[in-house]
């Protein structure tokens, strides 16, 4: 292994943790303004030029916060947990190929930090494992509503862990790879190539069950204040909630990442526009709509949540996999 | 239906606008049919919809408070303010005690003095703000418009009592061209001329 490769990585490693640590900040203020901005209000205007400095703000209170852990808790295991959240959902982004390959002075750099050719299998799976997080912090907590909490995460991340399998296997048995590369590639032809014209049902259950995965509003349970306070995070504070958050927001970046790999083109060029500007611009526009969703819809209740998952949506992620094998037979 | 039998039954005969709820459905057949009616009526894409026109049309209803206030009512009732008559300058308090008598929260303490012409004036106004309930009866009784209440509702300070001290409230003798006649409560109502007019004179 020559240091090269060494050094790229560890360059990657740290512009990938250091610009989604940045964009979650920046997340909470766009989604602070769009909200805002939905409900007729203004949002965040006081601090800087419209608000801007906000996130600054924030951050300088979270940080200097004081670090409270509660005298029943679990200590280890309470002061891990927001780790294994934030740890998951940046690894998750380590196999994703964010933009298209390009070259500085003869020397060309991939944007991905390590091109596995399971890439999909292993986002999902280490994304799955964030489950852990909200988990271990609800159980260490000593505290009736974040076990509560920590019961809804298990019973939703794990039932829509189903569906996001399903859903991604059909795409999967048509490019014949797991590699986020070769799901690009096989897009490569333009709008009409798209995986979502083949595969629409798919796209809807992936899109439905990120929703989930993501805890975010209309199956936000986990931390859902009218009923359980804030959740699993009711006994944190700080930067371990902040740590929660992080995790939350790169999730959401992650999916977005990845729905905008399988089905919408990924980061070929898209007409006039260049690749790397058009994925940025797909993957804006589903956070975008997590948060246009977030202030349009109620949410649901825990037994519509399984019903929808168990009753609704697995058995049509089943007959989506079935029809899409019968049609590649023949 | 008699006007009394009509006003005892003012409560239920308002034009409520009642909600169609359809029959609950009781087999699982009909509860399938409404959730698939409900799907593809794509009631979910009429609430996105909703809320992007908002954000486009961008109707924002905020008022940043420091910034921009609202307009209050002219009769609002907020920290009092002793006025002075325009012309000479005096105080137009007598000290005749009559809103230190009808504070129903005992808030009002005068002292008063006779002056070199003769005059009754106060030397000490307070009002101990701790336990005004602001109903402004002082500022009703008042036969000389003297004490009023103003339009000052931004009181925080770090004691209640840096406003109400005689100084406080009294009108500065530099800034008497600002005073205005005062349109608030205690001030006579702008159809007080045609009120009086009307008033009978033998009772």
């Amino acid at each position: 292994m020559d240091s090269a490769f060494v050094i790229e990585t560890i360059i990657k490693i740290l512009i990938v943790l250091g610009l989604f640590s940045a964009l979650a900040g920046f997340g909470t203020y766009v989604e602070r303004k769009v909200l805002a901005f939905m409900q007729r209000r203004l949002g965040p205007m006081h601090v800087g030029p419209y608000g801007l400095l906000q996130v600054l703000a924030d951050g300088i209170k979270l940080f200097t916060k004081e670090d409270f852990i509660p005298q029943g808790a679990v200590r280890p295991i309470f002061m891990i947990a927001p780790v294994i959240t934030a740890a998951t959902a940046f690894i998750a982004m380590a196999a994703i190929p964010m933009f298209p390959e390009f070259t500085i002075k003869g020397y060309t750099v991939k944007p991905i930090i390590s091109d596995i050719n399971v890439g999909l299998l292993f986002v999902l799976g280490v994304m799955a494992t964030g489950l852990y997080g909200p988990l271990l912090a609800g159980m260490a907590s000593q505290n009736k509503w974040s076990i509560l909490g920590a019961a809804r995460t298990a019973i939703q991340f794990l039932s829509y862990e189903v569906v996001t399998g399903l859903s991604v296997l059909a795409p999967v048995m048509i490019v014949g790879s797991l590699s986020l590369i070769d799901f690009n590639n096989y897009q490569a032809g333009g709008v009409s190539e798209w995986l979502i014209w083949k595969q629409p049902l798919a796209f809807v259950l992936f899109l439905i069950a990120g929703f989930a995965e993501t805890n975010r509003t209309p199956f936000d349970l986990l931390e859902h204040e009218a009923e359980v306070i804030s959740g699993y995070a009711t006994e944190y504070s700080g930067m371990r909630w902040g740590m929660f958050f992080i995790g939350e927001y790169a999730n959401m970046f992650t999916l977005g990442f990845l729905a905008s790999l399988i089905f919408l083109g990924g980061f070929n060029d898209l007409w006039f526009i260049p690749g790397a500007i058009a994925i940025l611009m797909k993957v804006f526009f589903i956070f975008f709509f997590f948060l246009w969703t977030r202030a349009s819809w109620p949410h649901v209740r825990p037994d519509q949540l399984m019903w929808l998952c168990w009753k609704v949506l697995m058995p049509l992620g089943v007959i989506n996999v079935v029809i899409t094998g019968i049609v590649m037979m023949f | 239906m008699s006007g009394l039998e009509q006003f005892r039954d003012r409560n239920v005969s308002q034009n409520y606008y009642k909600v169609k709820i359809e029959p609950y459905p009781k087999s699982g057949w009909e509860k399938f049919k409404r959730v698939v009616k409900r799907s593809l009526k794509l009631e979910l894409f009429v609430g996105l919809k909703i809320t992007l026109l908002e954000m486009i049309r961008f109707n924002i209803h905020t008022i940043q408070y420091p910034k921009e206030k609202l307009p209050i009512a002219p009769r609002y009732r907020a920290v009092h303010k002793l006025l002075r008559l325009l012309e000479s300058g005096n105080e137009r308090c007598i000290g005749c005690g009559l809103c230190e008598k009808i504070c129903i929260a005992n808030c009002i303490r005068i002292d008063t003095k006779v002056d070199e012409f003769g005059r009754k004036v106060p030397t000490e106004y307070t009002i101990n703000f701790g336990r005004c309930i602001f109903c402004g009866y002082c500022a009703e009784v008042c036969p000389e418009l003297a004490i009023v209440h103003g339009p000052d509702y931004e009181n925080a300070s770090e004691q209640r009592a840096h406003f109400a001290l005689k100084e406080d409230m009294l009108t500065p003798l530099d800034k008497l061209k600002e005073q205005k006649e005062f349109p608030g409560f205690g001030a006579p109502t702008p159809a007080a001329d045609r009120l009086i007019k009307k008033t009978p004179l033998a009772y």
